[in-house]
């Protein structure tokens, strides 16, 4: 059965867009079918990092508003062949999305696809509201920072209130998802620890992505960082994660970045 | 069996209707008058047809014979009589039109042709772009050719109904002649775009040859193949 799912925050610049992508990618390599939509509407990034915006024509204002249809706005990616791409326009109003619209193109995709990954913009107007509208499940994506943390607090009691789900009485599933953890930091006190932002949030943890150069190096050449290096640390947390979104016990660990035998002679990396 | 039929009465319905009527008012002497009839007849034959008249006898003096001429002199310039008001009944013969009564008055406005305004301005052909086109922006000009002196983002959208030149990078997104215009064609000064269009044939970025990219290029419709081309 189809599964929507948006990826939402309430900070920007948390990794939503980062972690769509890879976990997109991730469910489509363990062999789901899955679209990715970009509803960042007006600031469109998913198809930068999915590698894919340079086969953009038609996108997702363009099929709510019925001027192309869907299987014209969509997009396959060209390593794997079950994962595809719903791009946000940049040139049109935020506004332009209607709840009906979203509705009617979230039915369709809900026949063609196993998993509808919604990546939402930051915040909490029309554009996120209309993102989560339709979910199923929600990935909270966090930073192990309070204002992150307490954002995404703010998100998570949305989810419980405007959402179609929560309007008929039933619940979204929610995971949190924190990005750019970086363990020896936390133990020092410089960052939030997972404790911490569990007990503020009291959401069951979906994984724990490392800080790492992975991600970055990834998504500046347009790879899902699943599918950049799948043996990276970022990239297992990932694989992790969409396994557990699948349903599977995988157990929690922190992955650390796997320092080379040069690293290790030369000491920690300038941070 | 007893078959009765009740015969259904048959019920008059009066209903109001007002009409605008133009009123005679003749003066004399009558001969002149009716030349000045004769005169709007001859600039517009149908003036008077199905409208319909009333005539205002109050201002002149006339007898029961001088109406019945001058009712046939209007007869046969095909002005058919309503009505006659501002006369004594006594006056008026059985086949004349009734005498009206009660008549009010209203201004009839001619439709004159309208003054002419001052010639309008004819609409830019043109549209000049002084600044680069941000990402985000959507720029729609129908009229004709679009000129960005900058650059376009990508991101951006130019949308012409004619060609669109550009001084600057094209990386966002053209499309030239929108309005079915064949003929459109895009220049740039370096090429990156997004996805170019004409007349609803395009290519996308993937689609746009590599050698070309950065290099000054012009794109036209050839049949239904989009040529693209680097300039000099």
């Amino acid at each position: 059965m189809a599964k929507v799912l948006v990826v939402t925050s309430g900070k920007g610049g948390v990794g939503k867009t980062t972690s769509t992508a890879a976990l997109g990618a991730a469910l489509a390599q363990g062999g789901q079918s899955v679209v990715v939509v970009d509803f960042d509407v007006g600031l469109r990034n998913l198809d930068l990092v999915m590698g894919a915006e340079r086969r953009v024509v038609f996108d997702l204002i363009n099929v709510v508003q019925g001027v192309a249809k869907l299987p014209q706005a969509l997009i396959r990616d060209k390593r794997l062949e079950n994962l595809w791409l719903l791009p946000a326009s940049q040139t049109r109003d935020k506004d332009a999305l209607t709840d009906e619209g979203v509705g009617r193109v979230i039915g369709e995709l809900r026949s063609r696809f196993d998993w509808i990954l919604c990546d939402s913009p930051a915040g909490i107007e029309r554009g996120a509201t209309l993102a989560m509208r339709y979910a199923d499940e929600a990935v909270i994506v966090t930073n192990p920072e309070v204002s992150s943390v307490r954002d995404s607090d703010r998100i998570i009691g949305m989810l419980d209130s405007k959402t179609v789900r929560a309007e008929r009485g039933e619940r979204v599933e929610k995971h949190v998802l924190i990005t750019r953890y970086d363990p020896a930091r936390a133990a020092r006190g410089e960052m939030l620890n997972i404790d911490d932002i569990l007990e503020i949030l009291a959401t069951p943890l979906l994984g724990i992505i490392p800080e790492s150069q992975d991600v970055l190096k990834a998504s500046n050449v347009g790879t899902p960082v699943t599918l950049n290096d799948a043996d990276s640390a970022p990239a297992r947390a990932y694989i992790d994660a969409s396994r557990r979104l699948m349903g599977e016990q995988v157990a929690m660990v922190v992955p650390a970045e796997r320092r080379g035998f040069m690293n290790r002679l030369l000491g920690r990396r300038a941070a | 069996m007893d078959v009765r039929a009740d015969t259904t009465r048959q019920l008059v319905r009066l209903r109001g209707r007002s009409y605008v009527a133009f009123v005679f008012s003749p003066v004399v002497p009558i001969v002149d008058w009716l030349g000045e009839i004769d005169a709007t007849l001859a600039r517009s034959p149908g003036y008077f047809v199905g409208k319909p008249i009333v005539l205002d006898l109050s201002a002149v003096d006339l007898s029961s014979a001088a109406i019945a001429h001058l009712l046939g002199s209007l007869g046969e310039r095909n002005i058919r009589v309503l009505g006659i008001e501002g006369v004594e009944e006594e006056r008026l013969a059985a086949n004349m039109p009734p005498l009206l009564t009660g008549g009010r008055a209203c201004v009839i406005t001619r439709n004159e042709p309208a003054q002419k305004s001052e010639p309008e301005k004819p609409k830019p052909t043109s549209l000049l772009l002084e600044t680069p086109v941000r990402s985000g922006q959507s720029i729609v000009f129908m009229e004709g050719d679009v000129t960005v002196l900058g650059s376009v983002g990508s991101g951006a959208e130019i949308v012409a109904g004619g060609s669109i030149h550009v001084y600057g990078t094209l990386r966002g997104r053209a499309m030239a002649g929108v309005n079915g215009n064949s003929n459109a064609r895009i220049y740039c000064q370096r090429i990156e775009a997004e996805l170019l269009a004409i007349d609803g044939y395009y290519q996308t970025a993937e689609e746009i040859d590599d050698s070309l990219r950065n290099r000054p290029a012009q794109a036209w419709l050839e049949g239904d193949t989009m040529k693209i081309t680097p300039l000099n």
